[in-house]
């Protein structure tokens, strides 16, 4: 199911080289970095799925942990979320719907960012039923069922908020809805790298919030279509 | 025309401001119940007598008897409500919360409060309404509907037995309903505080009420800030009635799908795969 795809983007890459798939960084100014930490990060848990045999089967070549603090080489910090909390101007929501997989009794990916109001289509693609709870405090706080086969749930949320997600059923299944007022905003990757791009110039507080090691703030001007950097470093507590 | 003299016009300026007060649309300030009107201002004298104890002066559920209940009192400042007749994620209608109140929340230290008159309890619910400013910006979610129940009859009893195996009820209320499920010790509210399935065995009323429409609505529409999600999505009306059908045979009543089972069962047991995980129930 994957051809067509791949398909897209090989014409995409190979006929259009000069059209980037992304919004074009020369639309604006560009703010990337590295998210690291020092000190001693805890230890993920092992998951054990056990009692979910159809999920476990997934996992039988690379056991499943806890995603708390997920780092990577050269102490890189992933699942950070980096965003302008000030001085953004306020712009309409992307209609383009951000997907939120469960798989393998997994959030995929643990952290979903979003603008205010940006659709997010939330997806089941295991043999076992899942409930999605967010536990929004701001927002309406809701709980669906979502059976096997069932159609994705599309949803949004109207206010921003930093939203725990769990799955009743499988108590180990835990994720975030990052829902933002800004549409300039990254997540870290597995190298621990994030960009923000198409940034018009002007002064910028950037944050970056991780779930366990609270948040970081720095404040950063642009101009034209330059590329600045800001690193952030985490103090990594065990609690 | 006569000019009005100073005094007059003084006077219908203040009438006018006293209006324009009152008709200001002070939505949260008020609860209508059928033809009551609830007040938030008596309705405050209400609370401070017999609610503020366990649910707290600020509505965020922390009175002082608070740290001897379990479960915990409602902390009303989140708007996040079990009982109601509209979907997940939405605020409860005025008489979902007078009704909740009225009944009681059974296997908790919430009473039932029929003994406050109608009125008390109408002015109790505009009050609570006060507690979060969700009542001033969202509107109450449309009640679901619910068509009226078919008949029970044997078909629709399997068919729903067969819905709680597909829809997974087994993981928690266990495979039998005893509550036991396998997720059942890991389940907490959504203020982590550990919370069990209801266990159909006891035969005890629901936490939202105790007729088969009432069952129909609890799990249509979930019980928001509880592990337990709304089927609203996935439940098409004749599926729901199925389960409501099989879920009161699970309960040592004398209902009469409990009859119908009873006499189906004799001749029937063997025909049975147990409920549970395929390949074998635990």
């Amino acid at each position: 199911m994957r051809a067509p795809y791949v398909a897209v983007v090989v014409t995409l890459a190979l006929g259009t080289s000069a059209t980037p798939l992304r919004p074009a960084p020369s639309a604006g100014a560009t703010i990337s970095g590295k998210i690291t930490y020092t000190g001693v990060p805890p230890k993920m848990k092992p998951i054990d799925m056990a009692k979910e045999p159809s999920c476990a089967a997934q996992h039988t070549a690379a056991p499943v942990t806890t995603e708390n603090v997920v780092t990577g080489p050269g102490n890189a910090l992933r699942y950070v979320v980096v965003y302008v909390s000030s001085g953004d101007q306020p712009a309409p929501p992307p209609a383009e719907a951000v997907r939120y997989d469960q798989k393998g009794c997994q959030y995929i990916p643990h952290v979903a960012v979003l603008d205010v109001n940006q659709p997010l289509d939330i997806y089941n693609d295991d043999q076992t039923s899942h409930n999605i709870h967010p536990l929004a405090k701001q927002n309406p706080e809701w709980n669906k069922s979502q059976p096997i086969g069932a159609p994705p749930i599309h949803t949004k949320f109207e206010k921003p908020e930093f939203i725990p997600v769990k799955c009743n059923v499988h108590p180990w299944m835990h994720g975030w809805f990052v829902v933002l007022p800004t549409t300039h905003h990254a997540l870290s990757g597995p190298d621990g790298e994030f960009s923000i791009t198409g940034l018009a110039p002007g002064k910028y507080t950037v944050t970056a919030w991780h779930e366990q090691f609270s948040s970081l703030s720095e404040d950063v001007s642009v101009s034209g279509s330059e590329t600045k950097t800001v690193n952030f470093t985490f103090k990594a507590t065990l609690y | 025309m006569r000019p009005k003299t100073p005094v007059v016009a003084w006077v219908s300026g203040v009438v006018v401001l006293l209006w324009a007060a009152g008709a200001r649309p002070c939505v949260a300030q008020e609860s209508h119940i059928g033809t009551l009107t609830g007040h938030a201002a008596a309705g405050k004298k209400v609370y401070r007598r017999y609610c503020v104890l366990c649910h707290g002066a600020d509505g965020d559920g922390t009175g002082e008897n608070a740290m001897w209940i379990d479960p915990k009192p409602r902390d009303f400042t989140l708007a996040v409500f079990k009982c109601r007749s509209t979907p997940s994620g939405t605020l409860p209608t005025d008489q979902d919360l007078f009704e909740a109140m009225s009944r009681g929340f059974l296997t908790t230290n919430m009473p039932p409060w029929l003994p406050l008159t109608r009125q008390n309890r109408a002015d109790a619910v505009a009050y609570i309404k006060t507690f979060s400013p969700k009542w001033r910006t969202l509107k109450a979610g449309t009640p679901i509907t619910i068509p009226p129940e078919p008949a029970a009859a044997i078909e629709s009893i399997l068919r729903g037995r067969g819905l709680f195996q597909k829809m997974e009820c087994w993981k928690c209320h266990g495979p039998l309903g005893h509550g036991d499920g396998q997720s059942a010790k890991t389940l907490t509210d959504n203020k982590d505080n550990p919370i069990p399935p209801y266990n159909f065995s006891t035969g005890s009323r629901f936490k939202c009420g105790e007729t088969n429409r009432d069952l129909y609505r609890i799990f249509m529409t979930g019980l928001d800030g509880t592990p337990m999600p709304s089927f609203g999505d996935d439940l098409k009306p004749g599926d729901a009635w199925d389960l409501v059908h099989f879920l009161r045979t699970l309960q040592p009543l004398d209902t009469p799908e409990a009859a119908l089972w009873r006499a189906w069962l004799a001749s029937h047991a063997s025909d049975l795969k147990p409920i549970g995980p395929p390949g074998g129930g635990r």
